[in-house]
């Protein structure tokens, strides 16, 4: 029997969210076999990296306790300048994309920080407020890259593997690495944890949260510039229920809602998750509504296994 | 029971000797640790039975299991001669089996009737809600319980002592058999504990088994007739309340007695480490001035609200100083928040610990590092093994009991979350170091442990503030005393030679000096 307890706080046991990634891989390997191959799971790692990026922020913010619901009108205003900016030169505009996602975020972290109204809140006024942003902006045109280095890139490979999985695991990794051995990542656990004693034991909570809400920022907006260079172009529309996706994969992955707990390779279960359930229904031909009930299904289904598993856990030890 | 002084324990007034619920040799054990070791417990009908131990000794565990929340892994529960397994804490509860936490668990919105039979509401006609019965039943019960409150009274407009009483009356729907109050005067003030104590006798002279745990001495000599104690796990032994005394209580707990010592406390001082000039914060306390030096142990004395708190807060950079000037080490210093707090070398270790102290759902070693994280990272990379090292330090310098590191502190005793809190202060080495009610619901023993420790850090050079409500304890470690009422100084006295008396009429108001010529100044 595994011990329920680190099993859960994602100690050097297994997290749960990743038997059923395996459980789902070896399912589907079965129903298919084309899903086993190479080019299809490097596909499924292009097709989640877009919310996976973006997880990988929320898992941070919402260890802090916070939540961001703007990220996928940043990710669309991000997409939106990427292209719309190419005149002025690539460089140019994608450094002026991410640098909007990362200030978006430093306002959304201010707000929450200096006056107290729920992140939930604040950053729910972004999300419309920010999705009319690109209304303005792009008069409700799409845009198609006239530069085509830009969208080669995402399409481009380094040997088998595409680059846009190849850099949304390097950040898995550095997130990863930041969250579990940095000052940066212990304080974002305390101030999640218990924001009176986190501010007791002297850490700046507020600039901790905005922070991260800067990092999840700038993923969003990263996201947007690559899956723009997957489209070569944008739509005002990009990125719609995105925040929804991306919190899905996030709680899914283990990180309460709370605040306090969470890890980066449980996120990352979570995403991968999504994108093995799509790709493999997909493959075996259930239809595009079908496969979205069946989504809604498990996500409810995994979360109350999870309960369950606490409530048991936290009965361990009581002196 | 196998001790010999249960073998005829008499005097014990109301339904004769024949206990209403048995714990026979209950076992109970969690990976790692045998919490409890072959218990036997009884109460009988019409006592109250207080059940004493250190944290940690297993007295909530064995309430636990007589709730039905934890399962014993040996032993039995007998209720009325009746060998009982109770799989949930529902069955406890309908066998009669009460327990009355510290955390109260009412619904503020409404109606004291609404909550008594919450979930049972009396109902008419299909399912409207028969209000006739259900205030006609809770009247009936708040009578029986001589509580003042109507049961159309809103719950949030309660004092915390009505809302307890609530609580009691909720369990009382189900007939009772065995009470048990945890801790139940934790929260309330002197003012209001007689209410209580009037609530459990009445639950006694109706022939109700009450087990009573509680930490204060006065209250269980008041209370109860008998007093058993726990030990690390284990059964130590049954007296009668009336043929024995504090310290042979005590000695049980912990095997020793404790006095005033006031030799032990440290002698030699060096400069002003801490000097506040008419610290003032407006509408809350003012003109507050004194000095600590390196070295000294000031007590701060006073009732809750006098404002000891926020001074130290003030201190601690948590609110702004309306007025007023903090020296630290001779230079005047502006601390903006928490943050330049700790840089300044200033420490807090606060009244509430699990609210304000530590990070319940973290581990041990990632609290006590939590302050100075610096420390134990470089260039923003945290160091295991520094990490480990500054637990293990601590963690064997204050003899903290926790199976492993690993360990969540929520799990831990409070005397022990206490010297996590303390330790994670201690390895960011501050200049000053404040606590606030620094014992507060913690056991004998450890309260102990944590005076010598806080003696141990002024003889090693920190200045120390010492917060405390306790007049025993403020008289115990200080050298000397600042007391205070409602937001002023009153009177600064020195902690050897002062009299309980006199220290009463200082922090009540009958002493009344101002601020620039505090009466009985020590010699330095």
């Amino acid at each position: 029997m595994i011990d329920m307890k680190r099993f859960m706080s994602g100690g050097a046991a297994i997290q749960p969210i990743w038997v059923f990634v395996i459980a789902i891989t070896i399912f589907f390997s079965v129903m298919s076999d084309y899903f086993l191959s190479l080019g299809n799971l490097t596909n499924i790692l292009v097709q989640t990296s877009t919310i996976g990026l973006i997880a990988l922020g929320m898992t941070y913010v919402m260890i802090n306790g916070n939540i961001d619901l703007s990220v996928g009108a940043t990710l669309g205003l991000a997409a939106s300048l990427s292209v719309g900016l190419q005149d002025y030169g690539l460089t140019l505009a994608v450094l002026a994309a991410i640098a909007t996602g990362v200030a978006l975020g430093a306002l959304n972290g201010l707000l929450v920080w200096k006056t107290g109204v729920n992140a939930f809140i604040v950053t729910l006024g972004a999300m419309i407020g920010v999705r009319g942003l690109i209304f303005v902006y792009t008069e409700e045109q799409s845009f198609y890259a006239s530069n085509f280095a830009f969208s080669d890139f995402g399409a481009s490979t380094i040997g088998p593997i595409p680059v846009l999985a190849i850099i949304f695991l390097l950040c898995t990794l550095v997130m990863h690495l930041v969250l579990k051995k940095t000052g940066h990542g212990r304080n974002t656990f305390a101030v999640g944890g218990n924001p009176e004693a986190a501010l007791d034991a002297g850490i700046r909570i507020g600039r901790n949260m905005m922070i991260n809400f800067m990092i999840v920022g700038f993923f969003a907006a990263l996201a947007g510039v690559l899956l723009a260079t997957q489209m070569g172009a944008s739509t005002p529309n990009l990125g719609r229920d995105y925040e929804l996706w991306t919190i899905t994969a996030v709680v899914l992955g283990g990180t309460k809602l709370t605040g306090g707990y969470g890890s980066i390779t449980g996120t990352l279960g979570g995403v991968l998750a999504i994108g093995i359930l799509r790709n493999g229904m997909n493959m075996m031909q259930v239809p595009a509504f079908y496969v979205l009930v069946i989504l809604g299904v498990i996500l409810i289904s995994v979360l109350i296994i999870d309960q369950q598993i606490n409530v048991k856990s936290s009965k361990g030890v009581q002196a | 029971m196998n001790n010999a002084a249960t073998a005829h324990a008499s005097g014990a007034p109301g339904r004769g000797e024949i206990p209403i619920l048995s714990l026979v040799n209950i076992t109970k054990k969690f990976p790692g640790v045998v919490a409890l070791n072959k218990v036997s417990f009884d109460v009988r009908a019409g006592e109250v039975h207080a059940l004493l131990g250190e944290n940690g000794a297993g007295k909530s565990t064995l309430m636990k299991v007589l709730a039905g929340k934890h399962k014993p892994n040996g032993g039995q529960i007998l209720l009325e001669g009746e060998e009982k397994v109770f799989e949930t804490p529902k069955q406890a509860k309908k066998s009669g089996i009460v327990l009355i936490h510290q955390e109260q668990s009412l619904v503020p919105e409404m109606s004291v009737a609404e909550n008594i039979f919450l979930g049972s509401l009396p109902k008419k006609w299909g399912n409207r809600v028969d209000w006739k019965t259900l205030h006609r039943d809770s009247t009936e019960i708040l009578d029986r319980l001589k509580c003042s409150f109507s049961s159309k009274d809103m719950v949030s407009d309660l004092s915390i002592a009505k809302k307890q009483m609530v609580e009691i009356a909720r369990a009382l729907v189900f007939t009772p058999k065995v009470v048990v109050f945890d801790e139940p005067t934790a929260s309330l003030t002197d003012h209001e504990k007689p209410v209580l104590y009037d609530i459990i006798n009445t639950l006694r002279e109706q022939g109700v088994g009450i087990v009573y745990i509680s930490h204060r001495m006065d209250e269980i000599f008041h209370l109860s007739q008998r007093i058993s104690v726990l030990r690390d796990g284990e059964y130590n032994g049954t007296v009668n309340t009336a043929d024995t005394s504090e310290d042979e209580v005590t000695k049980l707990m912990i095997g020793r007695s404790l006095e005033l010592d006031h030799a032990s406390k440290p002698k030699d001082f060096g400069e002003n480490m801490l000097e506040l000039r008419n610290l003032t914060v407006n509408g809350v306390f003012e003109d507050v001035s004194f000095t600590i030096r390196k070295g000294e142990i000031v007590g701060m004395y006073g009732l809750v609200g006098a404002g000891r708190s926020e001074v130290a807060e003030t201190i601690f950079g948590l609110r702004k100083p309306s007025g007023g000037e903090i020296l630290l080490d001779g230079k005047v210093e502006s601390i903006r928040s928490s943050h330049d707090a700790v840089v300044e070398g200033i420490a807090l270790v606060p009244e509430d610990r699990k609210d304000q102290g530590l990070i319940l759902g973290m581990n041990c070693r990632d609290n006590m590092t939590l302050a100075g994280l610096n420390t134990v990272s470089s260039k923003g990379f945290m160091k295991a093994a520094a990490e480990k090292r500054v637990y293990d330090k601590y963690q064997q310098a204050m003899k903290i009991k926790t199976p492993s590191w690993r360990q969540k502190v929520g799990n831990l005793s409070g005397g022990n979350q206490q010297k996590i809190v303390i330790g994670k202060w201690l390895h960011t080495h501050p200049k000053l170091l404040i606590l606030d009610e620094p014992t507060r619901g913690i056991d004998v023993g450890s309260k102990a442990e944590i005076h010598a420790l806080i003696k141990e850090l002024a003889r090693t050079g920190y200045a120390v503030l010492v917060i405390s409500s306790e007049m025993p304890e403020v008289l115990g470690v200080s050298n000397r005393i600042v007391a205070m009422y409602d937001g002023r100084v009153t009177a600064e006295f020195d902690g050897d030679a002062v009299s309980e008396d006199v220290l009463v009429q200082a922090i009540t108001g009958q002493v009344v000096a101002s601020a620039d010529a505090p009466v009985d100044r020590p010699v330095a």
